[in-house]
């Protein structure tokens, strides 16, 4: 039986993702290696919670600087698979590969941060007792163990650095504020600005624009579509019209794996697609 | 320069520094250069007594520490005082020397009553003060790294953690009541005379480990101020209020509590130590789960996540202890759960917590 499943997982040994020539390499991570142009490889994934499938056989993969928005009815599974990329959820089975090389299932949720895996959660959650500046402090690229994070000072760099962000999330007059204290809008910015500090090269934004007006969803919009390009960004909406606005591939998740991806017109129009949004009025 | 700029903003600190050094200076003028029929005498049993406050002080800054910044609810913490306290109690009982009730300069007292012949290996080195020292520090250090080891990697946190903080001393109690662990069974460790080869009775003494106490939770203080204050502090107020979330920007969360936790027992070992020499025993009834839990109602009195508040808090309830305990003692325990819910019913933030509302709000 051993042996037979030896076997079988032979040539899947043999072209392994973690060999690769290391002059490929880009600078910032030295173990990321996006030199197939992909950044996010989702293979063969499954999870279940007590028997109920949340994740079935899912095969995605995000291109590098891309901005892919998943979408899909209440409980298809979005939120479980970040959870799932971000070391949360363990699958039961399959491989999660951050770039050719590096296995996010072997790492811890610290670890896969720091190789440079940023999350914003659905329900926002900043740190509310903590100023909006001590929120952008924390979320900081750096070195994040005991020692060094006693020691740390903020250096003249990093507090422009704090000041561009702040700028980019309009919260500028807010940075003394309690992050408690802000409106929902503004909380789901700051963790977008906490996002940027961690400066990741793949983000995953769970419902950035719940709870927005139009005008703060524009603004959103743009940001997003700023960040992809040197970035990978990954956005789970259900608004239908911001999903339009931002996206040029869309995947449309059901019951735990894909049903379909392309551009929004062709996700649109798959009949399977409108079968699964009831006729199709949420799209 | 360091001093001002963790102690910015914090009134309540640097009150209670500017108090530490006014009584590391008055009281020992008080106590020995004034004449004792003098009303401005200091006598020396209300030095010790307010030494032994000081030692509980810290003890709470400890607690506070963990609780207040890091949210872990620590009903365990009188065991690493305890322990700092046997270990300075075991240096303490190798100085008696041959002047015990036996004689025997080998051996403590309680080891020939039990008809042992000759000292266990853990007692060797207690006879040399920086050997004493040194484990009144790294024993409940390395207790509490061990335990925080396990419980933090398994993630367990809450209530469950608690739980497993007061088994912790529970465990230890029973453990050294039993006079086969060589520790003095439930007598503990007593009739000290000489510490550093000082008289223990003498008024001295008293008022040198009066000032040794003082300045222990003034040092104590300004080393957990600048936790508190530095990013670190942050990112354990951080994983206080959203654990999860302080995984997912790429901190460790077990280290950073394994780290605070660990300091925080090694400074309530220091407390431990400080305190034995005055009250002038320690036993295994320090280990009680009783203990841990009182000192957590002093930090919720004084009003947690402000250091200062912890240390109020445990000079006005072991104040009002006093004071009860001479009158009903009976009621004391009655009087503290009361305490408890008029806290946390009425002064959410304790004490100290209506001070900063009229501060505040003037
Ligand atoms: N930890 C868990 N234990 C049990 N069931 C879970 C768990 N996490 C998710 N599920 C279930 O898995 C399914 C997928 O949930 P998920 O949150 O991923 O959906 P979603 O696509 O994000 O939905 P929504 O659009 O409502 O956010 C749901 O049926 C949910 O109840
Ligand atoms: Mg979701």
């Amino acid at each position: 039986m051993n042996l037979f499943q030896d076997t079988l997982s032979m040539p899947r040994e043999v072209m392994r993702r973690d060999r690769v020539f290391d002059f490929m390499i880009p600078a910032d991570n030295p173990r990321l290696d996006i030199s197939h142009n992909t950044i996010l490889y989702l293979e063969d994934v499954s999870v279940s919670f007590d028997g109920f499938k949340a994740i079935n056989d899912l095969n995605l993969y995000i291109d590098a600087g891309e901005l892919r928005c998943i979408i899909g009815p209440n409980g298809a599974g979005k939120t479980t698979m970040m959870d799932i990329i971000t070391g949360k959820t363990r699958p039961d089975t399959g491989t999660v590969y951050f770039g050719q090389r590096i296995d996010l299932l072997t790492l811890s949720e610290p670890e896969i941060a720091n190789q440079g895996i940023g999350r914003k959660f659905q329900k926002p959650t900043v740190f509310e007792n903590q100023s909006v500046l001590c929120n952008l402090e924390l979320s900081m690229a750096g070195d994040k163990r005991v020692w060094p994070t006693f020691t740390a000072r903020l250096s003249g760099e990093q507090r422009d650095r704090i000041g561009e962000v702040l700028e980019s999330i309009g919260l500028t007059t807010e940075r003394d504020l309690r992050a408690g204290a802000l409106s929902h809008g503004q909380k789901q910015w700051l963790e977008i600005g906490m996002l940027l500090m961690q400066n990741p090269k793949l983000l995953l934004v769970d419902e950035p624009v719940a709870g927005m007006t139009h005008q703060e969803m524009d603004r959103t919009a743009e940001l997003l579509r700023s960040l992809a390009g040197e970035r990978s960004v990954v956005v789970v909406e259900h608004d239908m019209d911001f999903v339009r606005s931002i996206a040029n591939r869309v995947t449309v998740l059901h019951q735990g794996s894909v049903l379909a991806e392309g551009s929004m017109e062709q996700v649109q129009n798959d009949p399977r697609v409108v079968e699964v949004y009831l006729g199709g009025d949420a799209c | 320069m360091f001093l001002k700029q963790i102690l910015a903003g914090d009134r309540g600190g640097q009150t209670l520094l500017a108090l530490l050094a006014v009584i590391t200076v008055l009281v020992p003028i008080l106590n020995l250069a004034v004449p004792e029929g003098s009303p401005l005498h200091l006598s020396t049993y209300t030095l010790t007594l307010t030494g032994k406050y000081l030692t509980y002080a810290l003890l709470a800054v400890a607690v506070d520490l963990v609780w207040g910044y890091l949210g872990i609810l620590s009903l365990g913490h009188a065991a690493f005082f305890a322990l700092g306290g046997y270990a300075m109690g075991m240096y303490l009982m190798r100085q008696i020397g041959d002047r015990g009730v036996y004689g025997n300069p080998d051996l403590p007292d309680f080891m020939v009553f039990l008809d042992w012949q000759e000292l266990p290996w853990f007692w060797y080195g207690f006879d040399q003060f920086w050997f004493a020292a040194l484990m009144v520090m790294l024993v409940p250090g390395l207790v509490a790294f061990a335990f925080g080891w396990f419980a933090f990697r398994s993630r367990v946190t809450g209530v469950y953690l608690s739980i497993i903080t007061q088994a912790l001393t529970y465990a230890l109690m029973l453990a050294f009541f039993r006079n086969e662990m060589g520790f003095g069974g439930n007598n503990g460790l007593t009739d000290f005379k000489e510490i550093l080869g000082f008289n223990l009775q003498a008024d001295t003494t008293r008022v040198a480990l009066f000032v040794a106490s003082a300045v222990a939770l003034g040092l104590g203080y300004v080393a957990c101020r600048a936790i508190v204050t530095s990013r670190l502090g942050r990112v354990s107020l951080a994983i206080r209020d959203a654990e999860a979330r302080t995984r997912f920007i790429g901190y460790r969360v077990e280290h950073v509590k394994l780290a605070i936790f660990t300091f925080s027992a090694v400074l309530a070992g220091i407390a431990g130590a400080l305190y034995v020499p005055q009250v002038g025993i320690i036993n295994p009834g320090e280990f009680s789960p009783l203990n841990s839990i009182e000192l957590v109602i002093w930090v919720a009195v004084g009003g947690r996540a402000t250091l200062y508040g912890a240390v109020v808090g445990a000079i006005l309830v072991n104040y009002a202890k006093t004071t009860f305990t001479g009158i009903m003692p009976e009621a004391w325990l009655f009087a503290l759960g009361g305490l408890f819910v008029v806290v946390t019913l009425f002064l959410p933030r304790g004490v100290t917590g209506l001070l900063r509302r009229k501060e505040a709000s003037a």
